[in-house]
This record gives structure tokens, C-alpha cells and sequence, in this order.
């Protein structure tokens, strides 16, 4: 009998018109939301609240990681430990180079008058998770507000750039590849200076530069860097190389891709760059169109 | 009375785990065939207790995967929506289907979810490949006998 009665109650117009009405501020939401950022705030509040999620899904990973590392044995041990000591020699002989260099550089700039660079601070974030949505490629890292973390940070791995942040949380920040489909990159091509925009795909291998009429001077192989302009990421750092040059004569745009240096798919660890304080102003000289090869980190891709 | 209060806690628990898998990591290849755990869950429940968990749950369940995703607010929460309105409107028909039909309403349900979050990104100009819409479906559909199995050895849990 009570069974009987509950379930007629369902015929009412009560369930279709609480529908309606969450249907109605879902519609609001995606209004407010595509429109701007006038969501953040909710957006962080319920982040918060699934973070612990986020902690929990990633605790068999940790543990996994945590017992693996503890468990490696001595023989392993020693030769990661010869081979870290191989590479610190070569490395250490690599920036013997680039001090007398950078000392060359600055005493080069201080003649021309020109501002000296300011070395960028860098910080390791770890990985908490990255989307499961493949329509946005969005990844969570482990650093938040607390950290200095803010919204528009540039994330670089050890071969080039990642991304940027999109939304600073206080404990953890969701930040955007490269690759998104939304994303967009100003970068220059290291051999001829050639400014452009780099578009994400959707796919992790693979950048599209939409904008680069027939003639443009860009062929297989060359180096894309971040140009600086736009303000977000600081200029020099490698963001790929061009893979395919397809000129159709017949269209106004050739069709240029490029393979990132950064391997999307595959980071476990992103580095946090604070650009020195002279860049930190968004687009305070548009025109700052530097000599990219000025930065060691340019020079040492290159030369691979 | 007490016997629904009693029930809460392992419906709850359904849910986070469903949100959990939702974002689990999933290799590449695998990514675009990840089921809609939380769009099974939730069906499986209005179906089996529609008056304590439809429209609303649904909705809220849908802004926490917004969040989780990073999509826009109140996609997934609409579509989510939209599928425990028809679950919760229709479960006195559904409740007595034979597991085939209803793993064939699954797939319908399945379908309207992805064709709702479908419409809303073409709207915002997100244009995906198309297998990471259809994946979902017939992953989900496949796994639809598995789940309504387990979800009904934690309903009927002596």
C-alpha cells in the first residue's frame, strides 16, 4: 500500500518541474560560465570539495610508486648513481660554457643598453591526475595558491613547454596542454624568427599552425619557441618542432604542423616558472622582439 | 523508515566510488571507451529508489563531474539530469523489464547523455572526434548486466 501511494506521487507534475527548474539554472550556468569568468569562485569552492577524490584515486599510484622506490635494489641503485654522475659531468662541463656566456651575454647587453634578462624561478609540481575528458586536455597538479601558484602560470617539462595554469586552487591548480583544442601559443621559429600562433589538436603529439600564408620562410625540422608575446609565457623556451609543411597553392594558408617537445602524454612531473620581474607586466612592450637564440635553453635544444 | 535510513550509506558510497572511476587515469587508447560509471549508478538507483534519489541527485552529481573534468559548468549536470527525469518518470515500466530490454533502455539513455553534452560543445564550438561520444555508449551498454548484477548484491545485502 505505501509502495502503491510513493509511486503515484511520481506522476505529479513535481518531478517534471524540478526538471525544469534544474534544467533552467544549467542553461544559466553555461551562459555565465561561456560568457566569462564570472564562475570562478564556485568553481573553486567545488573543487575543494573534490579534492579529496582526487587524493583518493591517486593513493594506489603513490603507494605503488612509494614501494618501488623502496624496494629497488643496491645494484640498481649504484649504477642510477654512476650513470647521474656521468650526466652531471657532462652537464656541469655543458654549463662551464654557458656561465662564460651568460657573463658575455649580459656585458653584450649592458653595451647595447638593453634591459638584461632576468632568470625565471622554477618550481617542481607533481602530477595529481590528468583529464579523463578528452575534450579538454586538462591535467591537476599538486601545487596551489599556497605555493605562489596564480592563474595564467606557464608550465614547462625538461624538453619545452606544457601549458599553463587556468585555475589556481589553494592546495591544487588545473592547469591547460598545449594541446587542448582551445589553446592557443604565440611562438617564433628559432631559425628565422618568423612569429606565429601555435593551436592545440586534441591529439598529445601534435600542434597545428593555422596561420602561415604559402610563402612563410618555415620548413621541416625547425625549432618553434615561445616568442613572449601575449604575455604568458616567457619568451625562449622550446615548444616543438615543425613535422609536416604542406603548401597548397591554390589556398591562402599552408598547412603547417608541429610535434611538441614536451611529451604531453607522458610528463609525470611539470616544472612552475615565475618570469622575471620585467616580464611579469601582460603585454607591457608588444614589440619586444628579441634575438631568441639569446637564452642558453634555446641553444642547448638546438644543438640536439 | 529505518530501513531507507540504513540504505543511505552504501547508495552514497556507489556514488563516490562511480566519481572515482570517472576520473581514474585511464591509458590513452582506453580514455575515449571509459564508461559513464556515474550515468549507470545513477540509473540503477532511481530505478531501484526513485523517491530518494532522481532530478536533484542527478544534478549535483553532474556539477561534481563538471568540476572533475573542467568542462562548462552545468553541462554534465544537465544531461545527467535529463536521463534520471526519464529513469525516475518511467520506473514502473522499467522495473519490470527482463535484463535484455533493459540493457537496450541503457543504451537509449546512454546515447541521449552523450547527445545532450554532444549538442552543448557544439554550441561552445568544441568539436571532439567522434568516437569519444559513441565509445562511452557501448562500453557502458556492455556493462550495464556486470553493474546491475553488483549494484543489486549491495541493495539486497543481507
Amino acid at each position: 500500500m505505501v509502495a502503491a501511494r510513493a509511486d503515484r506521487s511520481f506522476r505529479t507534475p513535481a518531478l517534471g518541474l524540478r526538471f525544469l527548474l534544474l534544467a533552467g539554472i544549467s542553461i544559466f550556468l553555461l551562459i555565465a560560465d561561456h560568457r566569462g569568468d564570472h564562475l570562478d569562485a564556485v568553481r573553486k569552492a567545488i573543487g575543494a570539495a573534490v579534492y579529496p577524490l582526487r587524493v583518493a584515486v591517486d593513493a594506489p599510484v603513490s603507494v605503488w610508486r612509494w614501494i618501488d622506490e623502496t624496494t629497488t635494489s643496491r645494484n640498481d641503485l649504484l649504477l642510477e648513481l654512476s650513470r647521474l654522475e656521468a650526466e652531471r659531468l657532462i652537464t656541469q662541463a655543458r654549463l662551464q660554457r654557458f656561465t662564460a656566456l651568460e657573463a658575455e651575454n649580459a656585458r653584450l647587453r649592458a653595451m647595447l643598453d638593453a634591459t638584461s634578462r632576468v632568470p625565471d624561478r622554477v618550481q617542481v609540481a607533481e602530477i595529481m591526475a590528468v583529464s579523463s575528458n578528452p575534450f579538454r586536455h586538462v591535467l591537476v597538479i599538486d601545487k596551489g595558491t599556497r605555493d605562489g601558484v596564480f592563474d595564467g602560470q606557464a608550465m614547462i617539462d625538461a624538453n619545452g613547454v606544457i601549458g599553463q595554469i587556468i585555475e589556481a586552487g589553494l592546495l591544487s591548480s588545473q592547469g591547460v596542454l598545449i594541446s587542448d583544442p582551445d589553446h592557443a601559443l604565440p611562438v617564433q621559429v628559432n631559425r628565422s624568427g618568423l612569429r606565429t600562433i601555435a593551436v592545440g589538436t586534441g591529439e598529445y603529439g601534435r600542434l597545428d599552425l593555422p596561420f602561415l600564408p604559402n610563402n612563410a620562410d618555415i620548413q621541416e625540422g625547425d625549432l618553434l619557441v615561445t616568442s613572449g608575446l601575449g604575455g604568458t609565457f616567457p619568451p625562449g623556451y622550446p615548444v616543438g618542432v615543425v613535422d609536416s609543411v604542406i603548401r597548397i597553392p591554390q589556398g591562402p594558408f599552408a598547412d603547417v604542423s608541429a610535434k611538441p617537445a614536451a611529451s604531453l602524454g607522458q610528463v609525470r612531473e611539470v616544472m612552475l616558472i615565475w618570469p622575471g620581474e620585467d616580464e611579469l607586466e601582460p603585454a607591457a612592450e608588444p614589440e619586444e622582439a628579441e634575438p631568441a637564440a639569446a637564452d642558453p635553453i634555446i641553444e642547448a635544444a638546438a644543438g640536439e | 523508515m529505518r530501513d531507507r535510513r540504513s540504505r543511505r550509506l552504501p547508495v552514497l558510497a556507489c556514488m563516490v566510488v562511480a566519481l572515482m572511476l570517472a576520473i581514474v587515469p585511464l591509458p590513452a587508447w582506453a580514455s575515449p571507451y571509459r564508461p559513464d560509471w556515474v550515468v549507470l549508478t545513477l540509473i540503477y538507483w532511481s530505478i531501484a529508489l526513485p523517491r530518494a534519489y532522481s532530478v536533484g541527485t542527478a544534478w549535483v552529481l553532474g556539477i561534481l563531474l563538471d568540476i572533475a573534468y573542467g568542462t562548462l559548468l552545468g553541462q554534465h549536470a544537465l544531461a545527467l539530469a535529463l536521463v534520471g527525469y526519464l529513469t525516475v518518470k518511467f520506473h514502473l515500466q522499467l522495473r519490470v523489464f527482463p535484463l535484455s530490454q533493459m540493457t537496450g533502455v541503457v543504451l537509449a539513455l546512454l546515447a541521449l547523455y552523450q547527445f545532450v553534452l554532444f549538442w552543448i560543445n557544439g554550441i561552445a564550438g568544441i568539436y571532439p572526434e567522434a568516437v569519444i561520444y559513441w565509445g562511452p555508449v557501448v562500453s557502458g551498454t556492455l556493462l550495464w548486466p556486470v553493474m546491475s548484477v553488483i549494484l543489486g548484491g549491495v541493495r539486497y545485502q543481507p
